[in-house]
């Protein structure tokens, strides 16, 4: 078990620094083959005022005319070492791990995904809650009593749920729930657990519920299926031949069996959800990962746009590790050797 | 007028006239609105819901965020306005609604500037008693100080850059934080601490325009943190920060050490004010309509969503403002690029389009603008209309089109391609507009989408790319600095502003308006200004190197609670000076 967990660990070290190389090439390398110059990086940091001389200057100090390898060898030695930033009129320490330095805000970029990590895994854990729980009970029941109403109409609604984008559902909940009838908060209004736990679930009831009825709908149709499925196998038979309740046969029998590939989906959604639920938080205006990426990005602010990146990478191949893992609880087929 | 006037002295708060009218700004009391009604442009040139009454919490939200809080370092419009709270540059703007709100006034300084005869020596004198939020007095040094910090681009990249070529500064000169020990007299001077006396390198008439600019707003040396002085702005208004989460969020807290009688602009309601940053701007438009928020900041106006709504519901519409902005949405058309090098094919262009296809693809008279026919908007001096391209009801006129397309040895018509800022829905609109008018005779537009980061820098700013992609036309747009012509058009009419790359100006190049621009700096008499000004529109427009589109609107709503609403034309938005709370 213990190699197998250092052989996984090796191993999400390697796709991280992949990853990393990526992403570098991709805002780095990509735009000098379509024709940026080192002066057109560095515009974007420059205002709407500067000259070409201030540009040359800002690309200087940047170090975009440093060869590439130059640029991500500071990268990754700003990762595990820390760096330090010259603002032209002080230098800047930014301590490991350095995710990078944004010229535009004037911070470093780690503090920030810490702050923003908070609110979006406040987010995730209220509403993978919810989803899991209402999508693998709908499944259930559903499966149970297959082409009752109830199966009709959960499975309906997850459909809809699966066709409805966020951003429409959030908006439309929105405006019923918060500026109609002013049951939930409305958007931009988030609070902190550690300020005040009551009015941080209050601030996110709604955004959870929305993402919820996305996933739950998947996790319904899922587990019906999956159910189906094995409540038909010959070991659910022979535990019911043996005299064992129904529960216990739906539970430790049906729905132990079933599960496997709602783990290893949940690890892939919620790895990504970590990474930034993009859509969510910029419909309820939540100051998450997700929104901080858009931000970044309607900006040009790079080096915030890859520290995103990278943090979500972490997240899905953490996620994944931990799948992993729970598979041997899971399935006892599992062999970890 | 008269209305005009009664907003003036209220939103001062200089006399008392009853009705809501104020006590001296800055004192205590004062009298709760009695709750006013709601009309469509209640607050263009008149205050609405008049109040003295102080205390509460203004609610704003910003669908983005401040390009920085610094007063060196920031360039958007609603940042001129909200700066006012918690910095005090040497003149302002009067807090007054409509043309009124565009006097200039002194703030920190005592009276507005004593020019020198030649209007190359600008000189100031500084009110006494007014200090930071610590209590330490502000002096005319820490005044120049805040200008050649702000003179380094490299460090402050995004305020304007006036100063820098305005100012007679040394040789190579790089600013307070490379070169602190630098002799910048030739550029101000500060024989006492209440005197400031800047050095122009040539005759400038509009320098008050300047100095009203954030970057007159004194910063004290020894507070300075360069880049991160935006975390920490010593206040010298009414307001100071409370709390400051850089993109996420802020507020402003009352400024104990702001004395109200050094300062007769701002009555300073409110006791707070708390700012989102990065709101869903959707959101905003709906927590305006519940009254759960009170000012979208940015003051770009309802999204189209919220637009539909409210123009179908007479009671929202009632709380809603439609102010004429000091902005112009227009085309270039760069000379360089074949066959717009023959005048006759510009004409074409400007005869063929439908102007009133413009006007709806911008969102229609309320949400986007009025038809505009030259380049200065109406509310600045200079304007005119100008007739040189009137077709019936505006429609285009395909005849004339035709005959000016033969006059070009372009019979058939021809093939160019329109760049646009690709995130910008508007711009295509626009661009699609166009591309179905110049249709009609045979001019075919193919739509070329450019990422706005890169819009100016890569492609239609970069005159090399222009004539090489065969960019014929480009959506552009500009808005004014401040509402005094020469802010407006220096930058896009002045051949003399084009670069290799990052131009706004992309396509007039005329020796007769540079010229006309030198006479204008150095002319004192404001008539004669306009009047020049007027000649440099109509001779940019007989060359038809330009095609203006609309002279844009914006609808703003009045937020649930809020006292002392009025649009000033010089902020071209509700005046955040002025604002208080029931």
């Amino acid at each position: 078990m213990t190699t197998y967990i250092i052989r996984r660990l090796i191993g999400a070290v390697i796709m991280l620094l992949i990853v990393s190389m990526v992403t570098f090439a991709i805002f780095f390398l990509v735009p000098r083959l379509a024709g940026a110059t080192p002066e057109s990086l560095a515009s974007r940091y420059a205002g709407r005022t500067a000259t070409a001389e201030t540009q040359k200057l800002i690309a200087d100090r940047l170090g975009f005319n440093d060869p590439l390898v130059v640029q991500y060898g500071r990268f990754v030695k700003g990762l595990v070492a820390g760096s330090e930033f010259d603002t032209g009129a002080s230098i800047e320490q930014c301590p490991a791990p350095c995710f990078g330095y944004s010229y535009i805000t004037q911070q470093p970029v780690w503090p920030d995904l810490v702050d923003r990590s908070r609110v979006t895994l406040s987010l995730a854990v209220g509403a993978a809650a919810i989803w899991v729980f209402a999508g693998v009970a709908a499944g259930v029941v559903s499966a149970l009593r297959r082409g009752s109403f109830f199966d009709r109409a959960a499975m309906g609604i997850a459909l809809a749920g699966v066709s409805l984008p966020v951003f429409f559902t959030g908006m439309i909940s929105l405006v019923f729930f918060s500026y109609s009838l002013g049951l939930t908060a409305p958007g931009g209004t988030y609070v902190d657990f550690t300020v005040n736990p009551a009015q941080w679930a209050y601030s996110l009831i709604l955004p959870w519920i929305t993402l919820a009825f996305l996933f739950a709908a998947g996790y319904a149709r899922l587990t019906r299926a999956g159910m189906l499925e094995t409540m038909n196998e010959d070991y659910v038979r022979t535990a019911r031949a043996k005299g064992l309740p129904e529960r216990t046969v739906v539970v430790k029998h049906g729905l132990r069996g079933a599960l496997t590939p709602i783990v290893t989906i949940f690890g892939l959604d919620f790895g990504l959800l970590l990474g930034g639920a993009v859509l969510t938080e910029s419909t309820f205006s939540l100051n998450g990962l997700g929104k901080y990426a858009i931000d970044a990005i309607t900006n040009n602010d790079l080096p915030k746009v890859m520290g995103v990146t990278l943090l979500a990478a972490v997240f899905v191949v953490v996620a994944n590790l931990i799948v992993d893992l729970l598979y041997a609880v899971v399935d006892p087929r599992v062999r970890l050797s | 007028m008269a209305l005009t006037a009664i907003g003036t002295v209220i939103a001062l708060g200089l006399t008392a006239c009853g009705g809501g009218g104020g006590t001296p700004a800055g004192t205590g009391g004062g009298t709760a609105a009695a709750g006013a009604k709601d009309a469509f442009n209640a607050s263009l040139t008149s205050v609405w819901n008049p109040s003295t009454k102080k205390g509460g919490t203004v609610k704003m939200a910003n669908p983005g965020t401040w390009d920085s809080l610094d007063p060196g370092d920031t360039y958007y419009g609603y940042s001129f306005n909200f700066i006012r709270l918690y910095g005090r540059a040497l003149l302002m703007f009067k807090s007054a609604p409509g043309k009124d709100g565009n006097t200039l006034v002194p703030d920190l300084a005592e009276s507005l500037g004593q020019a020198s005869d030649d209007n190359k020596t600008w000189t100031y004198k500084l009110r006494t008693g007014v200090k930071y939020e610590d209590g330490t007095p502000v002096t005319s040094k820490d005044v120049a100080y805040a200008v050649s910090r702000a003179f380094d681009k490299e460090v402050l990249p995004h305020g304007p850059s006036y100063l820098n070529e305005l100012l007679n500064w040394p040789k190579d000169y790089k600013g307070a934080f490379k070169e602190p020990d630098r002799d910048i007299s030739s550029a101000i001077e500060t024989p006492d601490d209440q005197t400031i006396v800047f050095h122009l390198k040539q005759p400038f008439g509009s320098f008050d325009y300047i100095v009203q600019m954030p970057m007159t707003m004194p910063v004290p040396k020894d507070k300075d943190t360069g880049t991160k002085y935006q975390e920490h702005v010593m206040s010298t208004g009414p307001y100071m920060f409370d709390t400051n989460e850089i993109g996420k969020s802020f507020s402003l807290k009352r400024n104990p050490n702001w004395d109200p009688a050094t300062d007769p602009n701002r009555p300073a309601l409110p006791d707070r004010y708390e700012v989102a940053l990065n709101v869903n701007a959707d959101d905003i438009d709906n927590r305006l309509i519940s009254g759960d928020l009170q000012v979208e900041v940015s003051g770009v106006g309802m999204g189209q969503a919220a637009l539909t709504r409210v123009l179908n519901d007479p009671a929202l519409k009632e709380r809603t403002d439609n102010p004429q902005l000091q902005r112009l949405w227009y085309v270039s058309i760069p000379p360089e690029v074949k066959p717009f090098d023959n005048i006759e094919c510009r004409k074409a262009v400007q005869f063929a389009v439908d102007r009133t296809s413009v006007q709806r693809a911008w969102g229609g008279p309320l949400a986007g603008g009025d038809i505009a026919t030259g380049m200065i908007p109406p509310s600045m001096d200079g304007y005119k209309q100008i007739a040189l391209y009137d077709t019936p009801e505006g429609k285009g006129d395909v005849t004339k089109a035709k005959a000016a397309l033969q006059a070009c040895g372009q019979p058939n018509g021809f093939e160019t391609n329109i760049s646009y800022r690709a995130e910008r829905p508007k711009e295509k609109a626009y661009a699609e507009a166009l591309q179905q008018s110049l249709a009609k005779v045979g001019i075919k537009l193919t739509l070329k989408p450019f990422p706005q980061g890169d819009y100016f820098s890569l492609y239609a700013g970069k005159p090399a790319y222009v004539q090489e992609n065969n960019i014929g036309l480009a959506v552009n747009g500009w808005g004014s600095d401040y509402p005094e012509t020469y802010g407006f058009m220096q930058a896009i009419v002045d051949s003399r502003t084009i670069r290799d790359a990052g131009n706004y100006n992309l396509s007039v190049k005329i020796p007769e308006v540079d010229q006309l621009i030198d006479q204008i700096k150095g002319e004192a008499d404001a008539a004669k200004r306009t009047e020049l000004w007027s000649q440099v529109d109509q001779r940019v427009m007989e060359e038809a190197v330009t095609m203006p589109g609309v002279y844009a609107r914006s609808l703003l709503m009045r937020g649930k609670g809020l006292t002392n609403v009025f649009v000033s034309d010089s902020q071209q938005m509700y005046d955040y000076v002025g604002l208080g709370v029931q």
